[in-house]
């Protein structure tokens, strides 16, 4: 299913357009945003602390990558001393088949899961699915997504795009004699109901981790809700899954990343649960997983790092601020995207991941207007590395998966021609005469003016060049 | 799979060193700097907690248990678990009338159903408390198992006032943390909220509805 999809082409420009006209979708998502936005302005208000934080934070972000390979053996080899179990995986195929085999080897039947953004990455629950095994979200916003057959459309909130009365209709229809209620609280214990006896019955519980401490061997993941904690304690093995930018070096790291984390992303100044989890269950201990396994995930981010510049993209902690702050996100929302990442670091990550053959729309999806690059709590220059992916889609490269898959003659043609006339004065006089005389004649549909006039007027030109006029006013040495 | 992992790790490898980066030096200072009095620690970590729904009893060494013991009493608690550390102290203050007290003294394997369904509080010590982010600390032991904490209703936890730290960062760092970590620690800020639901705040979702904070004077 997801090989299929590989090869087409998706068109961020057409979902977009339906996302617009949705406006009961643009107001859900307004409203979140706004809050969101707000709720973190307050956290950094003093701006002493965010501009140290942010630089702290961002020198633990790229230390860690400045000693990537090395640290990732250290973490695995301080994982395995302390009983964890550790497993490598360049695709998501391949993670996707050692999780399963861990799961066929204990003889699972029911597994709970808590948010993990790689796991979407791996498709994980369809491909579980498809081997009989059912896993269930257990975050609340993954939950609903999950009843509603649908995708996260925020990586710190899966279910912004619905509001109260479109979840207490899902529940109504899809939980076994739920009653129709709009009481947040409610419906909130109906699904706290339903899931307990889950998380007592699973055999697996699966997370993701927001850090690993390479030092100690420790998993970090942060909460609110509790269902992290469940799932990687009450299941007899619990199965970590991770990109393998996500570790840090120093258990110190870790206080600065999950205070620019948790505050980011939701303006809380902390989650309602740190989880360290540093080893399984040890002799005489009376509860914790008997097994805990870490997957290590590339799926094309040692390609990732292996440009300079782009490197930078692995540094994000996925906080969600930027979709938060993103003109465009704001407004279509993260369905629109048909991606595990929408926003900001969805328009860098997935194209580098999933090649700019496929995914060649999404560095266009931006103003530039550079309002993520000004909240990212780990200073990555998402804007500057938009137009790098831009430019790859255009010019065949090594750099990243399918660069060259966008070139077009024409568009190739026009810029030649633009370069020849602004070459010489002559060329250019004959040139911008013409399009002053004739440019009004040209009809919308031609390529790539097509591009400016779906979504916009034709543009009139003036009858005279900018030039002419300035002669006639006397200007000289125009 | 370590073909995969021979292939990520050669291939990390040439890249850093294809482009090695140069790291600014992590300055911690920020963290140093946020620094509390006494007092001051235990007013800012109540208020935060407090924000978020905890809620706070007053005691001291001598009679913790007993205001432990009438609060749960008051509010129609029937089962409290737990721990050894603190079962004597426990058992020398309870009176006829206060909830029945259960030990967690078996592996979960035996006691999941109990646990999940029959339980109505749990209490937990605590390494302390940390000011900066208003959040207490816990290291579950065999004595005091990590579901304690989590599976009963109401979580109650006892936080002596002198182990009060101004920041996360301060407390591993003077103890010294990653010299040895325990199966699990935890920081924890409340009882459990979600706003997944039209960003709407709801307590209690899938942990304790309740955290009780019982600050013990010394
Ligand atoms: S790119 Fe920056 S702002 Fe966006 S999710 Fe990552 S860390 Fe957060």
């Amino acid at each position: 299913m997801v090989d299929a999809a590989a090869h087409t082409t998706i068109d961020f420009a057409k979902a977009s357009r339906t996302a617009l006209a949705d406006q009961q979708l643009r107001g859900n998502f307004r409203r979140a945003m706004d809050g969101l936005m707000s709720k973190r302005a307050v956290q950094f208000a003093d701006s002493r602390e965010w501009h140290a934080m942010r630089a702290l934070g961002a020198s633990v972000r790229l230390r860690a990558l400045s000693k990537l390979p090395e640290l990732l053996e250290k973490l695995e080899e301080n994982c395995t001393r302390n009983g964890i179990r550790v497993h490598w995986a360049s695709t998501t195929a391949e993670a996707n088949a050692i999780v399963l085999s861990i799961m066929q080897r204990v003889d699972t039947r029911l597994v709970v899961k808590g948010k993990s953004m790689v796991s979407e990455e791996m498709h994980l629950n369809a491909f579980l699915e498809e081997h009989g095994i059912e896993i269930l979200e257990s975050d609340l916003g993954e939950y609903i997504v999950q009843l509603d057959e649908a995708t996260p459309s925020h990586i710190i909130m899966p279910a912004i795009h619905m509001n109260t009365k479109q979840i207490a209709h899902l529940f109504r229809q899809k939980i076994k004699d739920a009653e129709y209620t709009e009481d947040v609280a409610r419906l909130t214990d109906l699904a706290r109901r339903v899931l307990r006896a889950k998380f007592a019955a699973a055999e697996v519980g699966v997370s993701g981790v927001n850090a690993a401490v390479a030092e100690t061997g420790t998993l970090c993941l942060v909460e609110n809700e509790g269902n992290g904690r469940m799932c990687t304690t009450v299941p007899p093995v619990h199965i970590a899954v991770m990109g393998l930018e996500k570790v840090v070096e120093r258990l110190e790291d870790v206080p600065p990343v999950i205070s620019l984390l948790t505050r980011s992303a939701t303006g809380q100044p902390i989650t309602t649960y740190v989880n360290m989890i540093t080893s399984p269950r040890k002799d005489g201990e009376r509860d914790g997983p008997r097994e805990v396994h870490l997957v290590i995930l590339d799926n094309g981010r040692s390609n990732v790092y292996a440009d300079a510049e782009l490197r930078d993209t692995l540094r994000c902690i996925r906080c969600g601020a930027c979709m938060n702050h993103c003109p465009v996100y704001t407004k279509v929302g993260g369905h629109a995207y048909e991606a595990p990442y929408p926003g900001p670091i969805g328009k860098i990550l997935v194209p580098q991941i999933e090649g700019l053959d496929r995914r060649g729309e999404m560095p266009h999806a931006c103003t530039m207007c550079n309002a993520c690059v000004e909240i990212c709590p780990v200073k990555i220059p998402i804007v500057g590395i938009m137009g790098r992916l831009r430019a790859e889609a255009v010019h065949p490269s090594s750099a990243v998966k399918d660069a060259g898959a966008r070139a077009s003659r024409t568009e190739a043609l026009v810029w030649k021609g633009w370069a020849a006339a602004n070459a010489s004065p002559l060329a250019y006089r004959i040139a911008s005469g013409l399009a002053a005389r004739l440019g009004n004649m040209a009809p919308s549909s031609l390529p790539l003016l097509k591009d400016w006039t779906n979504v916009r007027t034709k543009p009139r030109f003036a009858g005279r060049t900018l030039h002419e006029m300035a002669r006639e006013k006397g200007i000289a040495d125009v | 799979m370590s073909d995969a992992r021979t292939s990520i790790l050669t291939r990390l490898r040439a890249s850093r060193d294809a482009h090695p980066v140069t790291v600014p030096p992590s300055d911690f200072g920020v963290l140093a700097g946020m620094r509390w009095s006494p007092e001051e620690r235990l007013d800012r970590l109540r208020t935060m907690m407090e924000a978020v729904h905890t809620e706070f009893l007053d005691a001291t060494e001598a009679d913790w248990p007993a205001v432990v013991r009438d609060f749960l009493r008051a509010e129609g608690v029937k089962t409290l678990l737990h721990g050894t550390p603190i079962a004597a102290a426990l058992a020398a203050a309870w009176t006829p009338g206060a909830p029945e007290r259960i030990a967690y003294d078996q592996p979960v394997e035996g006691f999941k159903e109990r646990l999940f369904t029959g339980i109505d509080a749990g209490i937990t010590t605590t390494l302390g408390g940390i000011a900066h982010t208003g959040s207490l600390i816990l290291w579950p032991t065999p004595e005091e198992p990590r579901l304690m904490s989590l599976v009963p209703p109401v979580h109650v936890a006892l936080l002596r006032a002198d182990r009060l730290y101004d920041t996360f960062w301060q407390a591993m760092t003077e103890n010294r943390w990653s010299q040895g970590m325990p199966t699990n620690a935890l920081l924890v800020s409340g009882p459990s909220k979600t706003a997944d639901i039209e960003q709407t705040l709801a307590y209690g979702v899938h942990g304790p509805k309740r955290l009780i904070v019982v600050v013990v004077r010394v």
